[in-house]
Parts: structure tokens; sequence; C-alpha cells
């Protein structure tokens, strides 16, 4: 059996071209039973960054046929797009995929739930079934022995890292968002996210006073206003904090130019990051992942490996069963035979008598299995088990 | 055997203290021996005073220097409880060095040996060491968090572009472990004085030095502890008056033991 990919992603495709291509969980289902006709096993991987086809079939070319041709009729366009790997290649892709290694902020942690979906959607088999769940096993362990997912790798998680930084859980402490703006409506979705909820989404104009109110209370401001000056100055903040009782107060800054008086941050229990801050922490972040990028791969490498071994030792397992059969099949004859001198021996004895030549067959037939395991790995694992079988004339009785 | 037992102990905690310094620089492996540094130097320590406990016939700490390798093992036992954590590895730069300085005075005052006899009651002694030093360790791990307060909350203001790259407890954590380990010593060390008022009475005793730093320390931590729950002091505030605490806990083991003990 053959395991095929056809996918694209955004190394290959724009956004316009793979948003044709996007399937739901439930196309994506479907997708992949209809592809997993004729007894193939098959799945279908679908995030915003890729859709990707893992079939496992008898026939790779004609599976990856098929796997192009419902790619193409999606969107016919995505065709030179594709991307086609077979076996080897195709799990070791799988694996870097599941360890956030293929992903466009490496170590992002979204894409592992994405492939227990794909996995759980599809119409899986042996083949399939393994090499998702070592991939899924994969992806863990990059994720538990490095520090590939571990800082935040965007402005509104890092302004969310910084707020944990400073009160712990974020559960049910108060945003006061000023100004509404997209990155704004990030950093609060990302601080709801963790337990937090907004009190006012407040316009600096025209709510004043509600502002200076919900600053005696609030533990995250986020300002990104389109106001030419100071939102908030030093003298206003430094007023509200007497009456907070040494509460601390976290304030972000997305705004250019600045909402927030940058002397803020000198008083005593506030924190203030402005935007520049925040995007040298996620610099910061990203170059620390592609640092941890390359542990990783080593990890992704060995975990891949590991099941390119299983994968071909697939191909002279039917020979290693029939080896073993035939040895049982002889040694239960030869104890036949001898069954008359047996007879004289007591029930202990004759079953030391079984376990000693089990002992010899299994000894004997060790070396021969694992060197045809390790030829199966180094691809010559189909001459080895046509040696095998010639040698010890196996599967000669059947024709 | 009590010899044997101190240099292993000494020295387990000294390479915790260095492996601290390795993991500010480079966190992992370092940060990670030096956390079995302090507990195997732990469990050396603990042997070490089993030993001493049952060559003195009971208690051993009747003299300064033995009731400091007390203190600094009630140190490392009360850090044990946080820093094998990772977040809280970092307490072990101010706790270890600190352990191994104090150690090292305890042994060049006799007190990591045997053969020293107590001039009090054991009772008095378990009860009126035992608790004062309890206290100690506490106001130690307390100061030691308040230091750690402040180094974070430094770097949250100057914000360095590698500010998460290392695992912290948030501010807020550390402020409220500081003010629960103090509330917890502070009561402890009411007692313990309060144990030694007794017998001080008792015995028509007259004040002495000793006596009268341990009452600032004790009126200090109230402070502390009165501040926080009532004036509402959080933050740099009140870890800067854990430490002005902690330099005094310091005066009285270090500087004024041969007072109370002559």
């Amino acid at each position: 059996m053959h395991l095929v990919l056809v996918g694209t992603s955004h190394h290959r495709a724009p956004v316009e071209l793979r948003e044709q291509v996007a399937l739901d969980p439930d196309d994506a289902q479907a997708l992949a039973a209809r592809l997993a006709a004729d007894g193939r096993e098959a799945a279908c991987l679908s995030t915003c960054n890729r859709t990707e086809l893992y079939v496992v079939a008898e026939d790779p070319e004609r599976a990856e046929r098929d796997a192009v041709a419902a790619l193409a009729s999606l969107e016919p366009e995505v065709e030179p797009a594709l991307y086609r790997l077979q076996d080897r290649a195709a799990a070791h892709h799988l694996f870097r995929v599941a360890a956030g290694l293929d992903s466009l902020v490496p170590g992002e942690g979204e894409i592992l739930g994405q492939v227990r979906l794909a996995y759980e959607l599809g119409t899986s088999g042996p083949l399939l079934d393994r090499i998702f769940r070592q991939a899924l096993h994969a992806g863990r362990k990059v994720r538990a022995e490095t520090a590939i997912g571990q800082s935040p790798a965007s402005v509104s998680a890092a302004a969310a890292a910084l707020a944990e930084q400073v009160f712990g859980s974020l559960d049910g402490r108060s945003i006061l968002l000023l100004g509404a703006g997209k990155v704004s409506e990030q950093a609060a979705r990302n601080l709801r996210s963790r337990g937090a909820e907004i009190s006012l989404v407040a316009n600096s104009k025209t709510e004043r006073d509600r502002i200076d109110e919900e600053l005696a209370t609030v533990d995250v401001v986020i300002a990104s206003t389109n106001a030419s000056s100071f939102v908030l100055d030093a003298a206003t903040v430094a007023k509200r904090l007497k009456g907070r009782r040494g509460r601390r107060l976290v304030l972000v800054d997305l705004a250019v130019p600045r909402d927030l008086d940058p002397a803020i941050g000198e008083l005593d229990g506030c924190y203030l990051y402005d935007i520049d801050d925040l995007e040298q922490i996620v610099v910061e972040t990203l170059s620390l992942r592609r640092r941890e990028a390359e542990r990783a791969e080593a990890i992704v490498a060995a975990e891949a490996e590991k099941f390119h071994e299983w994968h071909a030792s697939l191909d002279v397992l039917p020979a290693i069963t029939s080896l073993r059969a035939r040895a049982e099949e002889i040694r239960e004859a030869e104890l036949q035979k001898a069954d008359a001198l047996l007879a004289r021996l007591d029930d202990s004895q004759r079953r030391a008598v079984e376990a000693v030549t089990a002992q010899i067959v299994n000894k004997l037939l060790h070396l021969p299995t694992v060197r045809m395991k390790q030829a199966a790995a180094a691809a010559d694992g189909v001459l080895y088990a046509e040696a095998v079988r010639h040698l010890f004339g196996l599967g000669e009785d059947e024709r | 055997l009590a010899e044997l037992l101190f240099w292993p102990a000494l020295l387990l905690y000294g390479e915790a203290a260095v492996g601290y310094f390795g993991d500010v620089r480079r966190p992992g492996r370092a940060g990670r021996a030096a956390t079995w540094g302090v507990r195997l130097g732990w469990l050396a320590q603990t042997a070490l005073l089993a030993v001493q406990a049952t060559r003195d016939d009971g208690f051993p700490w009747g003299t300064w220097a033995s009731s400091l390798s007390l203190f600094v093992w009630l140190v490392v036992s009360a850090y044990l409880i946080w820093g094998c954590r990772k977040p809280y590895r970092l307490l072990g730069l101010v706790v270890m060095p600190l352990a191994v300085a104090l150690l090292v005075v305890a042994r060049a005052g006799g007190g990591t040996g045997n053969g020293t006899v107590s001039h009090y009651s054991n009772l008095f002694l378990v009860l009126h060491v035992g608790l004062v030093l309890a206290a100690f360790a506490g106001f130690t791990l307390a100061a030691a968090l308040s230091g750690l307060y402040l180094w974070e909350e430094r770097r949250l203001r100057t914000r360095p572009a590698t500010i998460l790259r290392r695992q912290m407890p948030a501010l807020a954590t550390l402020d409220s472990l500081a003010l629960r380990t103090v509330a917890w010593s502070v009561p402890l060390l009411t007692l313990g004085a309060a144990v030694g008022l007794v017998r001080l009475v008792g015995r028509h005793d007259r004040l002495d030095v000793l006596i009268a730093v341990t009452a600032a320390t004790w009126l200090v931590w109230c402070a502390y502890l009165g501040l926080r729950l009532l004036g509402g002091w959080t933050g740099r505030r009140a870890a800067y008056l854990a430490i002005a605490g902690f330099v005094l806990v310091i005066v009285v083991r270090l500087a004024l033991p041969a007072t109370h003990f002559a």
C-alpha cells in the first residue's frame, strides 16, 4: 500500500486560490469518503493556509490522479499550485505540518487540532490510522520538548501575554477599549479568550466622563483611536490611581500617533506598552521560534523515520509470517513423529520439550526477521522476501 | 558522620546557587540541575541535623551557630515548597547564595559538628528557638519573593524585547505569595517571642540587645501586614518594606546572637 499526498498551501497558492479549495468539516469528510472508494483510505486536511488530501492505495498513480481531479473540480486553476508527494516524503510532510513547522508562523498551536480533526473525519484504515496518530504524537512531542510554541507570535497575543505576566490569570479582569480598530479588536478578543471581559468600548471624544469613571476600576486599557493627540495623559491617570488602592493597570497603546502619554508608564502600578514594544517582542519571539525549529526538525525526522521503518516492514511482513508458520509447522510435525518416545515423559517434561523446541525456532528466526525488516527499510525488502520465499519454499504448496 | 554530611550539603547548595545564575543566562538545563542540587543538599542537611540530634541527646541547637544551621535548613525547606516549580526557580538566586553563606558561618561557629550541649531545657528550645527560626525562615522567603517581584517589575517597566522568553510568576502572584508567607510567619514569631518572654520574666533575666532588635523586627513585619491588609499597600512599596524587614532578620541572626546566648 502506498501513501499519496496532493495539496496546496500558503507556500504555493495565494489566498484567492486557497479560499477556492478550502473546505468546511462536512465537505472535507464527504470528499475523503469519496476518495476512499475501492477499499482505499483517505483524509482531507483543510485550514485557512492549506488543503491537503492524503490517500492510501495500492495504485499510487491512480490515487494521485483522483486526488488532483478532486481538487481541480473545486477550482481548475489550482492544479499548477498543487504539490504531489508519495510514501516517505508524504509522511514526513504530514509530520512537519502537525509540528507546526510548515505553518506561516512556526510552531503555531492550532494546526495540531486541525490535523486531529482531519484524522477523525477521514476514512481511516491501518496505514492512515498509524500515520496520523504518529504525526499527532510528533506534534505533541515537538511542543513538549522545544520552546517553539511557547511565546506569542502576534501583537495581540503579546499584549495578552504581558497582561498575564502582570495579573496571572485574566479570568474576570475588565478591559476598557478606546477606539475600535482592527488590531485593538484582535487584542481584546485575545484577552477575552483568556477570561477577561470588556467593560466599555469608548470613543475618545464623546465619552470622556465615562472613560474617567472606568479608569478607576478597569484592569486593562487598549487604545487605538485616530486622535492626533494623547487621549489619556499622565495627570488624569494619576488622579484615578488614588482610588484604585494599589490595583495594577496594564495599558496597551496600539495607535500611531500614540493615544497614551508615555509618562503614564512611570506611575506606580501602571505598565504601559506601545506598538513598538509589542512588535519588538514579536520579532524576538519569531526568531526564538526559528531557532527552536531546528531542534523540532530533528524530532520530526526521527519520528518520520520510525514510521518509514514500520511502513517498509509491511512489504516483508507476509514473508516473515509465512516463514514463521512454516517453522512452526515443521516443529509440530517433528514432535508428532516423536510422540511414541515423548509418551514416556510426564506432563512437566513434555511441556519442557515443547518450550525448548519453540525457543530454538524463535532464536533461529529472530535474526532473519530483524535483517528482513532492516532490508525493507533500506528498500531491499522485496528482494529479501522473494529470496526467503524461494529458499524455504514458502507458498509452493498453494501453487 | 556529621563532617561527612556537611560537605555534600554545602557543595550541593553551592552547585544550586551557581546553577541558578547559569539559568538566568540560558534557561533550561542549569536550572534543572540547580533544583536537584537543592533537593539533594536538603536531604544531606536533614541527615546532618538528625545525626546532630541523635548525638547531642535530643536538641542540638543550643548555640547561635547550630541554630543558624537549623535556620538555613528551614529557609531551604520553605523554598522547596515553591522552588521546584519552573516559574519560581529564580527565587533560588536569592535563597541559595544566602543558604551557602549562612551555612559556612554556622560551620565557622561550630554549629555543624557534634558536642554542643544546650544550657536550656529541651521544651523551651523547641518552642522558643523553633518558632522564632521558622518565622525568620518565612520572612526570608517573603523577602526573596519580594526581591523577585522587584526584578520582574523592573523588566516589565523597561520592556526588553526578551521579556517573554523566560517563564516567570506573575507580579500579582508574587505579591500575594509574599503576603501569605508573612501572614503565617508573624504569628509564629509572636508565639516564639512570647515563650521567650515568659521564661525571661520567670528567671528574672534582663532584656538584651537581641531582644530589642527582635522586637523591632516583629514591629516591622506587623507594620507590613497592617499596611498591606488595611492600608492598601501592594507592589513596590510593600516589596521594599519586606526587604527592610529581612535586613533586620539578618542582623538578629548574625550580628547579635553572642549577647543572647552568652
